[in-house]
């Protein structure tokens, strides 16, 4: 009997595989162009925090659940503009659309713009954002770093001090790429103070070709000022998306993020808020529908950081076939966080064995005169619930689809815009 | 109402049922006919929920003997839903939270399936809202309720009106009410109890599965059946009910014990 010694150790193949991977991300994104100086520091900055860490692996315990090496298995290419075809929301009069993270004006909708609301590219409103691109906490984290390191162009919404603009605003992310490209947008919202909006952020895809989106969104809530902000990612089935959304809030303000993930083969959203005054409100509602082999994560960080902070989560998630969903929910209340109060609920449905959730709730309270509550719940569909629905003389397969709808209405009965609601719920009972 | 030349609705022989290989149903015997109410009584245990869901083709019990007839077709063949369209209603004894289905809806959409497996056309919004309005005299009960969640958030007492107000929109053959009138207080249950009476028909039959007396002062029976132990012991007419309530359910019990 003899032992053989493989002669290549496969952790280490495995790891430089990575960082090869990693600087060629790099590469991708340094070699888009850029033409504005201050930018160029901004990118200079985060090329050197990428080349500092390592592309993530399932020993992160960020990433302890996801994992990444289908994403290596891409060869990417640098995106390119492409053509594709607006998808109008009825009820929003402006629209920015980007197709392969390049701004589209002939898809875009930004003339007769109310008083107080200046929207556009980075072209257009480059000194108003110079003081808000890539100031976000969170900044550094790989991937983050990664888009700042290659940005060019994003989508700017600026909301002027007192401005109460009534139509919601359309931002569209179109991905149409003929091979797979590595594909980043980036949004920078900055509210003033008084002043509130309706967002409403779409990532969708042409066509089958796999890619790679790595969005960011940065968004700023100054004094008393509401965001409503939705968020639905449908991305090709093929796709792989990351996406980070860091919000921060001053003291009074009130921010809703309703957040949808329904496509990628891997999704991963990092949501990061940053309470950073007295008396903020953050209401985050998430709905994540996974199917076939799909894996959809969602990391969501809430910091309070001053007293009298309110922060409600309620995040569900679909989960059928062999897909897989993860949700891992931060909480932090310091000690200057007094009179804060924090709740979060994560409701799962399993609708084949095969399916399964890693749900997380991880709260840190140092301070010492707060509520938090938190509880997550991992369900089926109940025998006596379709029972019941049969005895009114509904079939069992239209029973199982009403009550998978009804669990899903929860968080899109939040959404604030009708067709898209409608569309999300078409999309879902379809599924 | 008893009438000789009434078409049989319901016959049940010698069913035998059981639920996680227990058997709960010893042989069941009953004949319903039409324009009958029957009330089924007796003891915790005595297996009277499990024969109400039986009937409705709940599939956590399995039959393994006996037959059940239903307007002269095998009951037991047909799927729950087709039961339901078929004109057999059971109102259950804890009705279901669906939260996300508004009332209306849920009302219309067995409405119409009950109407497509007829043959018919579907009712529009338009027309189904007047027929609910209609019906909703029946229970008494605020449009209101309509547009809530089905039974989410209602009261034990609404949660059973909205029971007999589908009953009353669904029109059964055979009405199967699981201890409707549990947990109801009294204006409520004079409510309910007025609801079923409305309905009851010289065409359809009821079966009223109860623990307590007190339901059949407002809905008066034709027999009343003493359920134990998986069968019906004894049969008689309503005066038998305010006997069981004065003399409790052991003497029915021990004639059983001597009998046998």
């Amino acid at each position: 009997m003899s032992i053989q010694v493989s002669p290549i150790n496969p952790v280490s193949t495995v790891a430089l595989e990575r960082s090869t991977y990693l600087s060629h991300l790099l590469d991708l994104a340094k070699a888009t162009s850029n033409e504005i100086a201050w930018l160029q520091e901004v990118r200079d900055h985060a090329v050197l925090r990428v080349q500092e860490q390592t592309f993530p692996t399932t020993r992160d315990e960020e990433w302890r659940f996801t994992d990444l090496s289908d994403l290596l298995k891409l060869d990417l290419v640098t995106a390119a503009p492409a053509d594709a075809t607006a998808a109008e929301l009825p009820e929003a009069t402006h629209r920015l659309t980007f197709v392969n993270g390049f701004f589209a004006p002939a898809l875009s909708s930004i003339d007769n713009l109310p008083d107080g609301l200046a929207i556009g590219n980075l072209s257009s409103l480059a000194t108003e954002a110079q003081s808000y691109l890539g100031k976000q906490s969170g900044a550094e984290e790989v991937f983050t770093a990664l888009n700042t390191a290659g940005l060019t162009d994003a989508a700017i919404i600026l909301v002027r001090k007192n401005a109460v603009i009534d139509t919601p605003i359309h931002l569209q992310f179109i991905s149409s790429a003929s091979q797979p490209a590595l594909i980043q947008p980036r949004i920078l919202v900055v509210a003033e103070a008084n002043s509130s909006v309706t967002l409403i952020e779409e990532h969708g895809a042409i066509g089958e070709t796999a890619y790679f989106t790595n969005s960011v969104s940065e968004i700023w809530l100054a004094e008393n000022a509401q965001v409503n902000h939705t968020r639905v990612q449908r991305d090709s089935q093929t796709a792989f998306h990351i996406g980070k959304t860091a919000v921060s809030q001053a003291r009074s303000s009130h921010y809703t993020a309703n957040t949808i993930d329904l496509g990628a083969k891997l999704s991963r959203h990092n949501l990061e808020i940053y309470q950073t005054g007295e008396q903020t409100e953050t209401v985050l509602n998430g709905l994540v529908v996974a199917r076939d082999q799909q894996l959809s994560d969602t990391h969501s960080t809430i910091a309070l950081t001053k007293p009298h902070g309110m922060t409600r989560q309620l995040h569900k998630c679909i989960i059928d076939h062999r897909a897989h969903a993860v949700f891992n929910g931060k909480v932090y209340v310091p000690k200057a966080a007094q009179l804060t109060d924090a709740g979060q609920l994560n409701r799962n449905l399993l609708l084949s064995p095969k399916a399964r959730v890693d749900t997380k709730p991880q709260l840190e309270i140092v301070a010492d005169n707060v509520k938090c509550t938190h509880g997550a719940t991992v369900g089926q569909l109940e025998t006596d619930e379709i029972f019941y629905l049969q005895s009114r003389g509904i079939d069992a397969d239209s029973a199982r689809k009403l009550l998978v709808n009804a669990f899903a209405y929860e968080v899109l009965a939040q959404v604030p815009i009708d067709s898209l609601r409608q569309s999300l719920i078409d999309h879902v009972a379809r599924s | 109402m008893i009438r000789d030349n009434s078409e049989t609705i319901l016959s049940v022989k010698g069913l035998i049922a059981s639920i996680d290989e227990t058997p709960i149903l010893k042989g069941m015997n009953l004949e319903i006919k039409a324009g009958e109410i029957h009330a089924i009584m007796g003891p915790n245990g005595s297996g009277k929920s499990t024969f109400s869901k039986v009937l409705a083709g709940h599939p956590d019990y399995e039959v393994t003997g006996g037959e059940v007839s239903y307007l002269g077709q095998n009951l037991l063949e047909l799927e729950p839903e087709d039961r339901s369209r078929s004109g057999v209603f059971l109102a259950f004894q804890y009705p279901l939270e669906i939260p996300g289905v508004s009332n209306l809806d849920f009302l219309r959409v067995a409405y119409n399936s009950k109407r497509k497996f007829a043959g018919l056309e579907e009712l529009d919004p338009f027309d189904f809202d007047d027929l609910v309005e209609q019906k909703l005299e029946v229970v008494k009960m605020d449009a209101a309720f309509l547009n809530r969640s089905v039974n989410e958030g209602f009261s034990g007492g609404e949660k059973k009106r909205n029971e007999i107000l589908q009953m009353a929109i669904l029109e059964p053959k055979l009405a199967i009410l699981d201890e409707t009138d549990s947990g109801l207080d009294i204006d409520a249950l004079r409510i309910v109890a007025g609801g079923v009476n409305q309905l009851s028909t010289p065409d359809n039959a009821m079966l009223v599965i109860t623990h307590y007396q007190r339901l059949l002062d407002y809905i008066i029976p034709d027999y009343v059946h003493v359920m134990a132990n998986g069968r019906i012991l004894r049969t008689g007419g309503k005066e038998l009910a305010l006997e069981l309530e004065e003399r409790g359910y052991d003497w029915v019990l021990e004639a059983e014990a001597v009998a046998s």
